[in-house]
């Protein structure tokens, strides 16, 4: 994978950026309605309307403090663990329709059933292998075999299962940055998740742990939907299927990934993807 | 480097040289401060050694108080301290470890938790007489657990409360806020994310609170008066372990006791010259037994240290 800094409005990503791509959106996972997120009084999403197509990926990018991280953690009802925080609108995830934002869903049964990857790989300080069964922990899986399968899979599923097949009962801690945030991704896919939240996945890596982790995101497509937040707009144009663009807590436009990226229909996307601020 | 219009060089380096010197005088009057005090401490347990030499040995250990000075011995002294530093511990340890657990992870910011929070650092500062008066009167009479090592234990439980709070709470602080999201992520419940992780990762840090408050304990003298230890005890408290079923018993916990620092005491007030080689000797024993627990607790830190790094 190129990983070496593309302008990301050149033609040659553009075309590769086609090539790879389908254009077409696969029926939503969820929507987000009219959703509005308030931190106290301060209104910090207004009024986000975007549906998340099934087992593609969506990027959200724009500046520092637009809300995309904020965004992002609806999905698993994250603010919650803050007080005075307070959601209007909906987030409908198919096929049952729930709202995750509603006030009459548990979040816990929203977090387990939507993973989500961090911007700092934050493992347990236990083995590897501890690591990644803890959802299955939490999940009541006891048995030995079933947790070792499962383990496995999930490790082999974030392309990490024969750098730490013989590390399995070493600490996690042990590990470096990249290999850590991959044991992270296991451990969110070990249970299966509906959606897998990737917030700023790379932005502690070193640029070769990066291209690790995009590839397998790259991968990860064809079985999970994901939504992942990135700073870094050529992350957007390398992973993403479809992108989105937030400024000032409100969703400025969002397409197809080489579209965003090569024609904009916005005057503000276009001057955030030509560098013009953010 | 480039000296700016009014700055010379040779002014830079001149100055330069008086502040480097100034930031040696900090070194030498730091060092002075610090060698006086481990000098203090030094001198005063070289002193009870000193004082006490003729009295170490086996018999001191293995025999009960006596009226002969050369016979008399720390056995159900000793027997008693640990007996009572067991029972504080084995009481202050979880209910400060709950108590900083929801003060930390489950109370909301309020007024009430406000005041409670005052006042737990304010507990720290009651003088421990305090402490004696009160264990009296609830312990040992409302309560009728008599003078017993059960009220002595409570009463230094609730001497080192503050202390094992304060300790816990700080090490459940140090658990960074992105292992408590990572649990929560997966779906973890309040008590799990705090089950599973918070408290087996600040273990080190409560285990080091709770020795830190145990060697406070050991040599309080005051509260354990209070409630009536005797200073004269020719017997052991029954044993907690014994051949017939249920192998386990508790009548320890409602004997008479005595304790290190009131035998200390004891014979320190002696007329007779030949206890006070006695008394040299139990301090110098109960001395070495503070710098044995907060080496214990250094060690315990160090090696959850090791383990764990963030």
């Amino acid at each position: 994978m190129n990983i070496a800094a593309t302008k990301p409005e050149s033609a040659s990503l553009a075309i590769s950026v086609e090539q790879r791509r389908s254009q077409h959106a696969n029926p939503p996972k969820a929507t987000a309605e009219s959703l509005d997120f308030w931190y106290g009084q301060n209104q910090a999403l207004k009024n986000i309307n975007l549906a998340i197509p099934e087992n593609q990926v969506t990027a959200l990018i724009g500046p520092s403090g637009c809300g995309k991280s904020t965004f992002l953690r609806c999905f698993n009802r994250m603010h919650d663990l803050q007080p005075d925080t307070r959601y209007g609108g909906a987030i409908h995830l198919r096929p049952d329709n729930i709202n995750l934002v509603g006030s009459d869903v548990d979040p816990i049964e929203v977090r387990m059933r939507i993973g989500m990857v961090f911007q700092k790989p934050n493992p347990f300080p236990k083995t590897v292998f501890e690591n990644v069964a803890y959802g299955l922990r939490l999940r009541g899986v006891k048995n030995r075999t079933d947790l070792a399968e499962r383990v496995e899979k999930a490790l082999r599923g974030a392309a990490i299962w024969d750098e730490v097949k013989d590390r399995l009962n070493d600490s996690a801690l042990a590990l470096s940055g990249g290999q850590m945030q991959r044991v992270c991704i296991a451990r969110a896919l070990a249970t299966d998740p509906e959606i897998l939240l990737f917030d700023e996945p790379t932005s502690a890596l070193d640029p070769i742990a990066t291209a690790k982790i995009e590839e397998l995101i790259t991968e990860l497509r064809t079985r999970v939907t994901v939504l992942i937040v990135t700073h870094n707009m050529q992350q957007a144009a390398r992973v993403s299927d479809f992108t989105a663009f937030m400024y000032l807590g409100e969703l400025v436009e969002v397409d197809v990934t080489s579209k965003i990226f090569t024609n904009p229909a916005r005057k503000a996307t276009e001057d955030y993807i030509t560098g013009r601020y953010g | 480097m480039a000296a700016t219009a009014d700055i010379t060089l040779a002014q830079i380096r001149k100055g330069l040289y008086w502040r480097k010197q100034l930031d040696k005088v900090f070194v030498i009057v730091g060092l002075l401060v610090l060698f006086s005090c481990l000098g203090l401490l030094a001198t005063l347990f070289i002193d009870l050694v000193h004082k006490g030499s003729s009295r170490f040995g086996w018999d001191f250990f293995m025999n009960f108080p006596s009226r002969k000075a050369e016979r008399a011995g720390i056995l159900s002294a000793w027997v008693g301290t640990s007996l009572i530093m067991f029972v504080t511990a084995l009481v202050a340890l979880p209910v400060g470890v709950a108590a900083a657990i929801y003060l930390e992870e489950y109370a909301t910011k309020n007024w009430f938790t406000n005041i409670v929070e005052i006042n737990v650092t304010n507990l720290a500062g009651v003088p421990s007489i305090v402490y004696g008066l009160l264990a009296l009167g609830l312990f040992v009479y409302t309560l009728g657990f008599g003078q017993s090592v059960l009220s002595a234990g409570l009463t230094l439980a609730l001497l080192i409360l503050p202390i094992v709070i304060v300790a816990t709470r700080e090490s459940l602080r140090a658990v960074p806020k992105a292992i408590r999201e990572a649990a929560y992520g997966l779906g973890a419940t309040r008590w799990e994310v705090t089950k599973d992780h918070v408290l087996p990762y600040s273990t080190g840090g409560i285990l080091t609170g709770l020795i830190l408050g145990l060697s406070r304990a050991i040599g309080e003298t005051a509260p354990i008066i209070t409630i009536g230890a005797l200073s004269f005890i020719a017997f052991l408290p029954p044993s907690p372990v014994s051949g017939d079923f249920p192998f386990l018993n508790f009548e320890w916990l409602k004997s008479e006791f005595t304790a290190m620092p009131i035998q200390m005491f004891n014979w320190v007030s002696r007329p007779d010259q030949a206890f006070q080689a006695n008394s040299a000797a139990a301090g110098a024993i109960l001395l070495g037994m503070t710098l044995l627990m907060n080496a214990v607790a250094i060690w315990i830190r160090y090696r959850f240290r090791k383990k764990i790094n963030w």
